[in-house]
Protein backbone atom coordinates (compact mmCIF):
# COMPACT_ATOMS: atom_id res chain seq x y z
CA UNK A 1 0.00 0.00 0.00
CA UNK A 2 1.64 3.30 -1.26
CA UNK A 3 4.58 1.62 -1.64
CA UNK A 4 5.41 0.54 2.15
CA UNK A 5 3.82 -3.24 3.50
CA UNK A 6 1.45 -2.33 6.04
CA UNK A 7 3.79 -2.94 9.01
CA UNK A 8 6.12 -0.60 7.57
CA UNK A 9 3.21 2.14 7.93
CA UNK A 10 2.45 1.27 11.15
CA UNK A 11 6.08 1.12 12.31
CA UNK A 12 7.46 4.58 10.41
CA UNK A 13 3.71 6.49 10.99
CA UNK A 14 5.55 8.61 13.62
CA UNK A 15 8.20 9.39 10.49
CA UNK A 16 5.65 9.26 8.24
CA UNK A 17 3.39 12.25 9.73
CA UNK A 18 5.99 14.39 10.23
CA UNK A 19 5.78 17.52 7.56
CA UNK A 20 9.46 17.48 6.85
CA UNK A 21 9.47 13.43 6.26
CA UNK A 22 6.88 11.83 5.12
CA UNK A 23 6.40 8.74 2.99
CA UNK A 24 8.65 10.51 0.79
CA UNK A 25 11.11 10.97 3.16
CA UNK A 26 10.57 7.45 4.74
CA UNK A 27 11.56 6.12 1.35
CA UNK A 28 14.61 8.21 0.98
CA UNK A 29 15.74 6.79 4.44
CA UNK A 30 14.39 2.99 3.29
CA UNK A 31 16.69 3.30 0.02
CA UNK A 32 19.71 5.11 2.32
CA UNK A 33 23.07 3.41 2.85
CA UNK A 34 24.86 4.32 5.87
CA UNK A 35 28.51 3.30 7.48
CA UNK A 36 29.57 2.81 11.07
CA UNK A 37 33.33 2.77 11.47
CA UNK A 38 33.16 1.18 14.74
CA UNK A 39 30.20 -0.57 16.66
CA UNK A 40 31.43 0.71 20.08
CA UNK A 41 30.00 3.61 21.88
CA UNK A 42 29.09 6.25 19.27
CA UNK A 43 28.23 3.19 16.66
CA UNK A 44 25.69 1.47 19.54
CA UNK A 45 23.20 4.60 19.48
CA UNK A 46 24.05 6.13 15.98
CA UNK A 47 23.46 2.27 14.72
CA UNK A 48 20.38 1.39 17.09
CA UNK A 49 18.43 4.87 15.95
CA UNK A 50 19.59 4.28 12.66
CA UNK A 51 17.97 0.73 12.38
CA UNK A 52 15.56 1.66 14.40
CA UNK A 53 14.62 4.66 11.88
CA UNK A 54 14.49 2.22 8.39
CA UNK A 55 17.91 3.10 7.46
CA UNK A 56 17.96 0.38 4.44
CA UNK A 57 21.86 -0.80 4.29
CA UNK A 58 23.91 -0.55 8.08
CA UNK A 59 27.74 -0.96 7.44
CA UNK A 60 29.28 -2.02 10.05
CA UNK A 61 33.35 -1.84 10.14
CA UNK A 62 34.50 -3.73 13.34
CA UNK A 63 37.16 -6.40 14.19
CA UNK A 64 37.09 -6.57 17.66
CA UNK A 65 35.25 -8.56 20.51
CA UNK A 66 32.94 -8.21 22.77
CA UNK A 67 34.83 -7.38 26.57
CA UNK A 68 33.26 -6.92 29.76
CA UNK A 69 34.31 -3.31 30.15
CA UNK A 70 32.68 -2.41 27.12
CA UNK A 71 29.09 -3.22 28.45
CA UNK A 72 28.85 0.34 30.54
CA UNK A 73 28.28 2.41 27.18
CA UNK A 74 28.16 0.25 24.51
CA UNK A 75 24.44 -0.63 23.89
CA UNK A 76 24.40 -3.01 21.49
CA UNK A 77 26.24 -5.94 22.76
CA UNK A 78 25.16 -7.50 26.54
CA UNK A 79 26.52 -9.99 28.91
CA UNK A 80 26.39 -13.17 26.96
CA UNK A 81 27.80 -11.66 23.99
CA UNK A 82 31.22 -11.05 26.29
CA UNK A 83 34.03 -12.47 24.07
CA UNK A 84 31.85 -12.58 20.28
CA UNK A 85 32.90 -10.40 17.78
CA UNK A 86 31.13 -7.20 18.11
CA UNK A 87 30.27 -7.21 14.53
CA UNK A 88 28.16 -10.40 15.15
CA UNK A 89 25.87 -9.22 18.35
CA UNK A 90 26.13 -5.63 16.71
CA UNK A 91 23.64 -7.66 13.57
CA UNK A 92 22.13 -9.33 16.02
CA UNK A 93 20.92 -6.57 18.07
CA UNK A 94 19.97 -4.49 14.84
CA UNK A 95 17.71 -8.08 13.03
CA UNK A 96 15.77 -7.90 16.21
CA UNK A 97 15.24 -4.48 16.36
CA UNK A 98 14.38 -4.00 12.29
CA UNK A 99 14.36 -6.56 9.76
CA UNK A 100 13.84 -4.19 7.12
CA UNK A 101 17.59 -3.04 8.18
CA UNK A 102 20.24 -5.39 5.62
CA UNK A 103 23.30 -5.17 7.97
CA UNK A 104 26.82 -5.40 6.25
CA UNK A 105 29.77 -6.97 7.99
CA UNK A 106 33.02 -5.43 7.56
CA UNK A 107 34.86 -7.82 10.08
CA UNK A 108 38.58 -5.92 8.85
CA UNK A 109 40.60 -3.46 10.19
CA UNK A 110 40.67 -0.21 8.17
CA UNK A 111 43.77 1.12 5.87
CA UNK A 112 44.70 2.73 3.23
CA UNK A 113 44.37 -0.61 1.02
CA UNK A 114 40.83 -1.36 1.95
CA UNK A 115 38.71 1.75 3.30
CA UNK A 116 38.35 3.48 0.06
CA UNK A 117 36.72 -0.01 -1.87
CA UNK A 118 34.89 -0.14 1.73
CA UNK A 119 33.24 3.36 1.62
CA UNK A 120 32.04 2.95 -2.37
CA UNK A 121 29.29 1.48 -1.41
CA UNK A 122 27.68 4.00 1.22
CA UNK A 123 26.21 7.62 1.08
CA UNK A 124 26.78 8.94 4.55
CA UNK A 125 29.59 7.80 6.74
CA UNK A 126 29.40 7.41 10.45
CA UNK A 127 32.77 7.65 12.49
CA UNK A 128 32.76 6.03 15.84
CA UNK A 129 35.99 5.12 15.92
CA UNK A 130 38.27 5.72 18.90
CA UNK A 131 41.81 6.06 17.40
CA UNK A 132 43.72 8.73 15.67
CA UNK A 133 44.58 6.28 12.98
CA UNK A 134 41.48 5.51 11.57
CA UNK A 135 40.29 9.07 12.33
CA UNK A 136 42.84 10.69 9.65
CA UNK A 137 42.39 7.60 7.32
CA UNK A 138 38.36 8.26 7.35
CA UNK A 139 38.62 11.85 6.79
CA UNK A 140 41.25 11.51 4.06
CA UNK A 141 39.47 8.73 2.41
CA UNK A 142 35.98 10.76 2.74
CA UNK A 143 37.76 13.95 1.47
CA UNK A 144 39.20 11.73 -1.82
CA UNK A 145 35.48 9.59 -2.37
CA UNK A 146 33.64 13.01 -1.64
CA UNK A 147 31.53 11.55 1.13
CA UNK A 148 30.20 13.38 4.01
CA UNK A 149 31.42 12.67 7.06
CA UNK A 150 29.24 12.31 10.43
CA UNK A 151 32.01 12.60 13.33
CA UNK A 152 31.43 12.17 16.64
CA UNK A 153 34.22 12.15 19.54
CA UNK A 154 34.02 11.53 23.23
CA UNK A 155 36.96 12.36 26.24
CA UNK A 156 35.86 11.82 29.93
CA UNK A 157 32.79 13.81 30.74
CA UNK A 158 33.41 15.84 26.74
CA UNK A 159 31.70 15.39 23.60
CA UNK A 160 32.04 17.08 19.90
CA UNK A 161 30.07 15.93 16.74
CA UNK A 162 30.33 17.89 13.40
CA UNK A 163 29.62 16.91 10.11
CA UNK A 164 32.71 16.98 7.28
CA UNK A 165 31.81 17.67 4.16
CA UNK A 166 34.22 18.62 2.00
CA UNK A 167 32.85 17.87 -1.11
CA UNK A 168 30.21 20.15 -0.35
CA UNK A 169 32.62 23.70 0.58
CA UNK A 170 32.38 22.12 4.58
CA UNK A 171 35.82 21.46 5.99
CA UNK A 172 37.61 18.13 6.74
CA UNK A 173 39.19 16.95 9.73
CA UNK A 174 42.69 18.35 8.87
CA UNK A 175 41.03 21.95 8.71
CA UNK A 176 40.85 21.98 12.15
CA UNK A 177 43.78 19.50 13.18
CA UNK A 178 46.46 19.44 10.15
CA UNK A 179 48.54 15.85 11.62
CA UNK A 180 47.75 13.67 14.06
CA UNK A 181 49.94 14.20 17.82
CA UNK A 182 52.47 13.03 18.11
CA UNK A 183 52.13 9.22 19.39
CA UNK A 184 52.05 8.93 23.42
CA UNK A 185 50.55 12.22 23.64
CA UNK A 186 46.78 11.82 23.96
CA UNK A 187 45.53 9.05 26.31
CA UNK A 188 42.56 7.08 24.82
CA UNK A 189 38.87 6.04 26.83
CA UNK A 190 40.76 2.95 27.99
CA UNK A 191 43.36 4.97 29.89
CA UNK A 192 41.21 8.51 30.48
CA UNK A 193 37.83 7.05 31.32
CA UNK A 194 34.75 8.08 29.79
CA UNK A 195 31.26 8.51 31.15
CA UNK A 196 28.93 5.67 29.96
CA UNK A 197 26.23 7.74 28.88
CA UNK A 198 28.39 10.18 26.70
CA UNK A 199 28.69 8.33 23.66
CA UNK A 200 24.66 8.16 24.38
CA UNK A 201 24.24 11.68 23.33
CA UNK A 202 27.12 12.25 20.72
CA UNK A 203 26.29 9.02 18.80
CA UNK A 204 22.49 10.13 18.77
CA UNK A 205 23.28 13.62 17.28
CA UNK A 206 25.35 11.62 14.85
CA UNK A 207 22.40 9.60 14.03
CA UNK A 208 19.99 12.75 13.53
CA UNK A 209 23.04 14.51 11.25
CA UNK A 210 23.07 11.15 9.45
CA UNK A 211 18.90 10.97 9.31
CA UNK A 212 18.55 14.70 7.81
CA UNK A 213 21.58 14.29 5.73
CA UNK A 214 19.57 11.29 3.67
CA UNK A 215 16.09 13.73 4.17
CA UNK A 216 17.94 16.52 2.81
CA UNK A 217 16.35 19.04 5.90
CA UNK A 218 17.65 21.09 8.11
CA UNK A 219 20.96 22.81 8.94
CA UNK A 220 23.81 20.40 9.35
CA UNK A 221 27.16 20.80 11.51
CA UNK A 222 28.84 21.76 8.27
CA UNK A 223 30.95 24.14 9.36
CA UNK A 224 30.02 23.97 12.92
CA UNK A 225 31.54 21.71 15.81
CA UNK A 226 29.37 20.88 18.77
CA UNK A 227 31.07 20.60 21.71
CA UNK A 228 29.31 19.18 24.86
CA UNK A 229 29.76 19.20 28.49
CA UNK A 230 28.38 17.05 30.65
CA UNK A 231 30.01 18.09 34.04
CA UNK A 232 28.89 21.59 33.26
CA UNK A 233 26.00 20.15 31.26
CA UNK A 234 26.10 22.92 28.76
CA UNK A 235 26.34 22.79 24.81
CA UNK A 236 28.45 24.85 23.13
CA UNK A 237 29.22 25.74 19.21
CA UNK A 238 32.34 26.56 17.17
CA UNK A 239 32.19 28.02 13.91
CA UNK A 240 34.65 25.95 11.28
CA UNK A 241 35.43 27.01 8.18
CA UNK A 242 37.75 25.44 5.68
CA UNK A 243 41.22 25.81 5.42
CA UNK A 244 42.67 27.01 2.14
CA UNK A 245 46.23 25.59 3.31
CA UNK A 246 44.49 22.19 4.32
CA UNK A 247 46.75 19.52 3.43
CA UNK A 248 44.27 17.08 2.15
CA UNK A 249 40.84 19.30 0.96
CA UNK A 250 43.25 22.91 0.54
CA UNK A 251 43.59 25.03 -2.74
CA UNK A 252 47.01 23.08 -3.20
CA UNK A 253 46.81 19.58 -1.05
CA UNK A 254 49.87 18.30 -0.06
CA UNK A 255 48.15 14.89 0.78
CA UNK A 256 47.21 13.28 -2.43
CA UNK A 257 47.36 9.71 -0.93
CA UNK A 258 46.01 7.72 1.88
CA UNK A 259 48.43 7.14 5.11
CA UNK A 260 48.32 4.20 7.71
CA UNK A 261 50.17 6.19 10.64
CA UNK A 262 51.06 4.20 13.26
CA UNK A 263 48.90 3.03 16.39
CA UNK A 264 48.97 5.33 19.26
CA UNK A 265 49.04 3.16 22.13
CA UNK A 266 50.55 3.26 25.28
CA UNK A 267 50.62 6.43 25.93
CA UNK A 268 51.03 8.30 29.37
CA UNK A 269 48.40 10.76 30.56
CA UNK A 270 49.17 14.15 30.67
CA UNK A 271 46.36 16.64 31.56
CA UNK A 272 43.70 17.47 29.20
CA UNK A 273 45.06 17.77 26.17
CA UNK A 274 41.55 17.67 23.99
CA UNK A 275 40.47 20.95 26.04
CA UNK A 276 44.30 22.48 25.46
CA UNK A 277 44.05 21.74 21.96
CA UNK A 278 40.35 23.42 21.54
CA UNK A 279 41.30 25.98 23.31
CA UNK A 280 43.90 27.06 21.16
CA UNK A 281 41.91 26.07 18.20
CA UNK A 282 39.47 28.52 19.41
CA UNK A 283 42.22 31.15 20.21
CA UNK A 284 42.93 31.03 16.19
CA UNK A 285 39.06 31.09 15.31
CA UNK A 286 38.77 34.29 17.78
CA UNK A 287 42.20 35.88 16.25
CA UNK A 288 41.06 35.01 12.43
CA UNK A 289 37.08 36.18 12.83
CA UNK A 290 38.55 40.02 14.10
CA UNK B 1 -21.81 12.22 24.46
CA UNK B 2 -18.34 11.47 22.69
CA UNK B 3 -15.48 13.79 23.09
CA UNK B 4 -14.97 13.73 19.37
CA UNK B 5 -17.34 16.55 17.54
CA UNK B 6 -16.62 16.41 13.66
CA UNK B 7 -16.74 19.73 11.56
CA UNK B 8 -19.37 18.72 9.23
CA UNK B 9 -18.58 20.37 6.04
CA UNK B 10 -21.08 19.35 3.49
CA UNK B 11 -19.10 18.25 0.03
CA UNK B 12 -19.89 19.79 -3.12
CA UNK B 13 -22.13 17.71 -4.94
CA UNK B 14 -20.20 18.02 -8.72
CA UNK B 15 -17.07 16.63 -6.88
CA UNK B 16 -15.51 13.65 -8.69
CA UNK B 17 -12.82 12.25 -6.25
CA UNK B 18 -9.79 11.03 -8.26
CA UNK B 19 -9.17 8.42 -5.47
CA UNK B 20 -10.69 7.23 -2.98
CA UNK B 21 -9.76 4.96 0.08
CA UNK B 22 -11.73 2.79 2.30
CA UNK B 23 -10.02 3.40 5.74
CA UNK B 24 -12.59 1.46 8.19
CA UNK B 25 -11.38 -0.43 10.85
CA UNK B 26 -8.05 2.22 11.35
CA UNK B 27 -8.15 4.21 14.51
CA UNK B 28 -5.79 7.50 14.58
CA UNK B 29 -3.12 8.70 13.74
CA UNK B 30 -3.18 5.27 10.80
CA UNK B 31 -6.20 7.25 9.10
CA UNK B 32 -4.03 10.31 8.78
CA UNK B 33 -0.97 8.62 7.98
CA UNK B 34 -2.73 6.15 5.17
CA UNK B 35 -4.29 9.58 4.11
CA UNK B 36 -1.10 11.68 3.71
CA UNK B 37 0.64 8.57 2.17
CA UNK B 38 -2.48 8.50 -0.54
CA UNK B 39 -2.05 11.91 -1.16
CA UNK B 40 1.68 11.48 -1.78
CA UNK B 41 0.88 9.13 -4.47
CA UNK B 42 -1.65 12.46 -6.31
CA UNK B 43 -0.47 15.35 -8.25
CA UNK B 44 -1.00 18.73 -6.50
CA UNK B 45 -5.15 19.74 -7.02
CA UNK B 46 -6.54 16.18 -7.31
CA UNK B 47 -8.90 15.25 -5.09
CA UNK B 48 -8.50 12.41 -2.72
CA UNK B 49 -11.90 10.76 -0.49
CA UNK B 50 -11.62 8.49 2.19
CA UNK B 51 -14.30 6.43 4.40
CA UNK B 52 -13.66 5.97 8.28
CA UNK B 53 -16.05 4.75 10.95
CA UNK B 54 -14.97 6.45 13.79
CA UNK B 55 -15.47 10.15 15.20
CA UNK B 56 -12.11 10.50 16.27
CA UNK B 57 -10.90 10.12 12.66
CA UNK B 58 -13.50 12.34 11.39
CA UNK B 59 -12.40 14.76 13.62
CA UNK B 60 -8.72 14.92 13.36
CA UNK B 61 -7.82 13.53 9.79
CA UNK B 62 -9.34 16.95 8.18
CA UNK B 63 -7.40 19.27 11.14
CA UNK B 64 -4.18 16.91 10.12
CA UNK B 65 -4.93 17.39 6.41
CA UNK B 66 -5.84 21.15 6.63
CA UNK B 67 -2.74 21.40 8.99
CA UNK B 68 -0.09 20.31 5.66
CA UNK B 69 -1.69 23.01 3.66
CA UNK B 70 -4.48 20.65 1.61
CA UNK B 71 -7.73 22.05 1.13
CA UNK B 72 -10.37 19.62 2.90
CA UNK B 73 -13.70 20.01 0.95
CA UNK B 74 -16.24 17.69 2.57
CA UNK B 75 -16.91 15.94 5.78
CA UNK B 76 -19.79 13.97 6.05
CA UNK B 77 -21.20 11.28 8.03
CA UNK B 78 -22.74 8.87 4.84
CA UNK B 79 -24.18 6.04 7.39
CA UNK B 80 -24.38 5.30 10.91
CA UNK B 81 -21.15 4.47 11.46
CA UNK B 82 -18.64 5.97 8.81
CA UNK B 83 -17.61 9.42 7.58
CA UNK B 84 -16.49 10.48 4.31
CA UNK B 85 -13.30 12.81 4.02
CA UNK B 86 -12.93 14.75 0.96
CA UNK B 87 -9.57 16.70 0.60
CA UNK B 88 -7.90 18.31 -2.80
CA UNK B 89 -3.91 18.15 -2.71
CA UNK B 90 -2.01 21.36 -2.25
Amino acid sequence: MFGFTNDQIYRYSRHIILPDVGGVGQKKLLRAKVLLVGAGGLGSPAAMYLAAAGVGALGIVEFDTVDLSNLQRQLLHRTQDVGRPKIDSAQDTINALNPDVKVVKHPVVLDSTNVMDIIADYDVIVNGTDNFPTRYLVNDACVFAGKPLVDGSIFMFEGQATVYDAAHGGPCYRCLFPTPPPPGEVPSCQEAGVLGVLPGIIGSIQAIETIKLILGKGDSLKGRLLLFDALAMEFREMRIQKNPDCPVCGDHPTLTTLIDYEQFCGAPFPSNPLKQALKEKETVEVASSR
Amino acid sequence: MSRWNPIIIPAPSDLSADETFDLKGEVCPYTFVKSKLALEMMESGQILQVIVDNAESATNVPQSLTNEGNAVLGCEQINATDWMITVRKK
